[in-house]
């Protein structure tokens, strides 16, 4: 990417791989927008309930708490996946993939569990703004977690049948930007929506 | 050493290793912990003082975890990654503050 990276490998395909994950971390970028977007929305909407419940009436912190250590176990097992594939581990790396899919589906499965219990109260999004903008932003990252998992079961699929060749590695490196990126982003959901929501 | 090695360090996203990694884990671990324990346990009365704190302590997670789980840094590499990063955080900072400043505002004159 640099001059100095040029020089050090000087075959073409080589360099167009660090230019592909740079343009994937853009996407992720463009994401972080999107996401901010949600933020401001729910930060000016949060406080509307419409004479229906307010946030902290409707959750429950312990029960994030167990949704974020899920999320956190994931992100960690996966740099282990990585970490595993850099010695070229084939199923080391598998194990790993399949462990953060468990840990990543538990995360999910509660959020929906979550979700289905508030709508079969009542509480859905059509409810007030609060409820609106709190489905779009948790809803939003849960979409992206489950996208996330559909990728890792294609990417479990190619380490086991591909082994860890060039491309396969690549992609890991992707999924992996991803995957850290929607913990990080989780940070700021259970820090301003839940835990400022209980305040 | 090994084509993985190279494909590893390349990226400009840093080499990851298991201390980074431990390091990553322990301080997610600290920085959630506290802020679950300042909400549920009403360790402070303030209410601002909550809210500091739970602000301090998320931003104190998002460092620990760009550092320890992306590794990002600012070697002439790891920079490419770094300044489109700084730039769209302002650009999400002026989104949020942005819009917060102006519905306030809003309000304020509708009241």
């Amino acid at each position: 990417m640099s001059e100095h990276s040029l020089a050090h490998h000087d075959e073409h395909h080589v360099d167009m791989d660090v230019v592909d994950v740079f343009g994937f971390w853009i996407y992720i970028l463009t994401d972080l927008i999107l996401f901010a977007s949600l933020f401001a929305g729910f930060a000016v909407l949060h406080g509307n309930t419409f004479g229906g419940p307010s946030i902290k009436q409707i959750t429950s912190l312990p029960y994030v708490l167990v949704e974020t250590l899920f999320l956190l176990a994931s992100s960690v097992t996966y740099g282990f996946a990585m970490l595993a594939s850099y010695g070229g581990k084939k199923n080391q790396v598998g194990a790993w993939l399949i462990i953060t899919f468990f840990l990543g589906l538990s995360f999910v499965a509660m959020e929906i569990n979550e979700f289905v219990h508030l709508v079969m109260e009542g509480h859905s999004w059509q409810v007030s703004g609060t409820l609106t903008s709190f489905f779009a932003l948790v809803g939003t990252h849960g979409l992206h977690v489950s996208f996330g998992l559909l990728w890792m079961i294609v990417m479990i699929v190619q380490v086991f049948k591909f082994g860890l060749k060039k491309e396969v590695t690549r992609r890991l490196t992707y999924l992996g930007l991803f995957w850290h990126f929607l913990d990080i982003v989780w940070i700021f959901v259970f820090t301003i929506v839940y835990l400022m929501g209980a305040v | 050493m090994s084509q993985q090695y190279d494909a590893a360090t390349k990226y400009g996203t840093g080499r990851k290793s298991v201390k980074s990694y431990m390091w990553g884990l322990g301080l997610s671990l600290l920085f959630t912990g506290l802020a679950f324990a300042v909400t549920m346990h009403s360790i402070f009365t303030n209410t601002a003082a909550i809210y500091i704190s739970l602000a301090v302590l998320a931003f104190s997670q998002f460092v620990a975890q760009v550092v320890c789980f992306l590794r990002m840094n600012a070697t002439p590499e790891g920079r490419w990654n770094l300044f489109p990063f700084l730039f769209t955080i302002i650009v999400a900072a002026v989104l949020i503050g942005g819009s917060i400043w102006i519905m306030v505002n809003l309000n304020y004159n509708m009241m």
